[in-house]
């Protein structure tokens, strides 16, 4: 008992001295606060999948009142951005040059062939080299057709019955808004980075100027020198944390279903995580140079692509999956999106905060460890 | 002057390449994302769970389900007994989507009305549930159109025929791996460029690097060669790698690839050196590579098309050199195309890379702490 007093004593004047640190060089600062705001700005108003005004060749060889309303529906469509074109070859020649993502081709036979009543042909050609956008406007060009397809049958008389009926129901982002998921998904980048950039450099530095051995001579536990790294940067990334929320439900007006205290727990627990990691890197790294690279490795691209954040985790390949159970952001993407945009959904919420929670005593254990090792 | 030059190409080298963690953390990550992100990167959906709500005995449920089971894209999850199973289903993300079949689905159809059939998709990735839904669409219109031959329906008056160019599969793959190739390109040569003179500032050798007989320009290229040959190496192992593992295409010339691939490296070199000569510490040096490297990937066509951004986001991704050799890489691989074609693609990189390099070599100079 008589030992806790001192230590809290210690650990204050590492909070510190840690604390003056950040004041005086305003990069810590940036990091959690700057960056978050620029990072967000730039994405929620920049990253979009939702395809508008898409341009498309129209290539109509012999105009009749029934091309002229199928045509005058893709005009009408926010979708689209018609451009038209005389000849199939001209319009094939804007598709290689990427002026157009499709063309459709309504060829001189079109009009005879609707009044006969076969079916008549419709070509729509997509350039395929982004395979995920070609099936986007692929979908609204069935869209576009389809009804108009209802509805000039109709006006011959004639009733079209498609066998079966799909009705689409997307919950808990009916309008499909892409900013809804990927705001959420983006804070858990930032929050990786923030969270690596803060502390990779701290230790390194230390042991880089030879302070962490002046460190050491001192009655200063080896506990009391992390805590004294971490509770500082803890604070500044809850933060930076706080302003992505903010931005995300008042500036791009993402639902917060879920409740706040909620997300700031689990939030709390990442950061725990993610700073977790920082410190290992920097207790790895021996030098500030070699933990910059690793930071930089590890971070950003692994948070991107291996976090579920845009790439859907269940179509990897199984060892991939198993891979994706190292990165912390993982846990925290399906925590950000179901909270947002589902509300309290406790057995998501609860198993990922286990996962957060071993992640985090995982890296502080693997940080005290190396430490230990490196006094020997 | 090729001699200095040399000798600190060498120094150069040695700073990079002596300390084991630094010489291991240049090589061993790159690799291991290539493998990783290319498998992993992909909108292509794979065994996604989805649930069955079929209320329906009849034999058009039974029919339309068997095509859902025979497409690799799905996996049967669950069979549901009542409409208050689908809720926690799909709250809970034990499956993505689940198919609710009515009682009056067969009747309907075999008395020439439509069946309904509700899909409710979980949409908190909205991508993967718009994915999810032209899976669907393109399942139950072939089921559809077998369904109506089977049993004599009128053919509609117009048919859609699809045809797509380069990629008929639309397999985002191709479209992806391609993309890594950049991405660790960019990060490699950022790696190795953006913290090497904010450490020389922090430590002070590059005050005694400038009061030496070198000139600016010769400590300029000094710092850019290791990076370029660095990068350049492997960036020509991610490129061997792609074709010879993943299987992508490779239609065009490499001659085209690797104009642009130098003067990508280029520029980013030089954006790598200017950030670090901006930096005062290494911790500055290492949030600037951050601020453009996030941006630069994210705004870069890889994953989301530029086409979809709001045109002032558009303008500013004009400078940004990985947006050039991501159409590069993709149309010679997947295009074949010729180096004529790309010169709109080539001359914006060697300009970044110029400026950059410019502002970096003024900033040795002129920024002293």
């Amino acid at each position: 008992m008589s030992r806790g007093l001192p230590g809290w004593r210690r650990l204050k004047g590492l909070i510190r001295k840690e604390s003056y640190q950040i004041i005086r060089d305003p990069s810590s600062i940036a990091i959690a606060f700057v960056l978050p705001a620029l990072l967000l700005f730039l994405f929620g108003y920049g990253v979009s999948l939702d395809a508008k005004n898409v341009p498309i060749a129209l290539v109509v060889e012999q105009p009749s009142p029934a091309t002229a309303s199928l045509t005058g529906d893709f005009q009408d469509s926010k979708w689209f951005e018609p451009k038209h074109f005389n000849d199939i070859h001209s319009a094939q020649e804007a598709l290689r040059h990427r002026e157009v993502m499709g063309i459709l081709w309504l060829r001189s036979n079109f009009t005879r062939e609707l009044f006969s009543g076969g079916p008549a042909p419709i070509g729509l050609f997509l350039n395929g080299v982004d395979g995920n956008t070609a099936r986007i406007v692929a979908g609204y060009v069935q869209g576009v057709w389809g009804k108009w397809l209802v509805r000039y049958a109709q006006s011959q008389g004639r009733e079209v019955t498609l066998p079966v009926d799909v009705q689409q129901r997307i919950w808990f982002n009916p309008e499909v808004r892409s900013t809804n998921f990927l705001v959420p998904g983006l804070i858990a980048v930032i929050m990786t980075l923030i969270g690596a950039l803060l502390t990779s450099m701290v230790v390194a530095r230390e042991w880089e100027r030879g302070t962490m051995e002046a460190l050491l001579v001192t009655p200063v536990r080896l506990r009391e020198i992390l805590l004294g790294k971490l509770i500082p940067y803890f604070v500044l990334g809850m933060g930076g944390q706080i302003l992505s929320v903010a931005m995300a439900v008042w500036l791009f007006e993402v639902p917060l279903r879920g409740s706040l205290w909620v997300l700031m727990g689990v939030s709390a627990l990442f950061l725990l995580a993610a700073l977790g990691m920082g410190l290992l890197i920097s207790t790895v790294a021996h030098n500030q140079f070699v933990a910059g690279q690793l930071a930089i490795f590890t971070t950003f691209l692994p948070a991107f692509i291996l976090s579920g954040f845009i790439f859907d985790i269940g179509s990897m390949p199984g060892w991939v999956q198993a891979i994706t159970h190292v990165i912390a952001a993982r846990y925290f993407v399906q925590v950000l999106q179901s909270v947002f945009l589902a509300g309290n959904v406790w057995p998501v919420i609860l198993m990922n905060s286990v996962a957060l929670v071993i992640m985090a005593m995982l890296f502080m254990g693997l940080v005290r460890l190396r430490s230990r090792k490196r006094l020997e | 002057m090729f001699r200095r030059i040399w000798a600190l190409v060498v120094k150069e080298f040695l700073a990079l390449l002596k300390d084991k963690t630094s010489r291991m953390t240049l090589i061993i990550p790159p690799l291991f994302q290539l493998l990783i992100f290319s498998y992993a990167a992909t909108f292509d959906l794979n065994q996604v769970n989805y649930a069955v709500f079929n209320q329906d005995p009849g034999i058009a449920s039974r029919e339309l389900l068997g095509y859902f089971k025979g497409s690799p894209a799905f996996k049967l999850a669950d069979t549901m007994e009542h409409q208050e199973q689908i809720a926690p289903a799909i709250n809970d993300q034990k499956v993505l989507m689940v198919l609710h079949i009515p009682q009056d689905f067969t009747r309907n159809m075999l008395e020439g009305r439509s069946g309904q059939l509700q899909v409710i998709i979980d949409g908190r990735n909205s991508n993967t549930a718009m994915v999810l839904f032209g899976y669907v669409n393109t399942i139950v219109t072939s089921f559809s159109t077998q369904w109506s031959q089977d049993h004599g329906w009128a053919s509609p008056p117009a048919e859609l025929k699809v045809r797509t160019w380069f990629n008929p599969n639309l397999e985002s793959r191709w479209f992806i791996v391609p993309g890594i190739v950049g991405l660790l390109t960019l990060v490699v040569a950022l790696v190795v460029t953006a913290l090497s003179v904010a450490r020389e500032r922090e430590a002070g050798t590059f005050d005694q690097l400038l009061v030496t007989p070198l000139h600016p320009a010769e400590i300029l290229i000094g710092k850019a060669l290791p990076g370029i040959i660095i990068g350049l190496a492997e960036g020509s192992l991610i490129v061997f790698l792609t074709v010879n593992m993943f299987g992508v295409p490779m239609l065009g010339g490499l001659g085209a690839l690797y104009l642009g691939m130098a003067l990508f490296i280029i520029s980013a070199v030089g954006l790598g050196l200017m950030i670090s000569s901006i930096a005062v510490t290494q911790q500055q040096a290492l949030l600037g590579a951050f601020l453009f490297l996030v941006p630069a990937v994210i705004l870069s066509g890889f994953a989301t098309p530029i086409a979809n951004m709001p045109a002032l986001v558009q303008k500013l991704t004009l400078l940004n050199p990985l947006r050039y050799f991501l159409v590069i890489v993709r149309t010679v691989f997947l295009e074949g195309a010729e180096m004529s074609l790309l010169l709109p693609l080539y001359w914006p990189m060697a300009v970044i890379g110029v400026v950059t390099m410019i502002i970096a070599g003024w900033l040795f100079r002129n920024r002293l702490y």
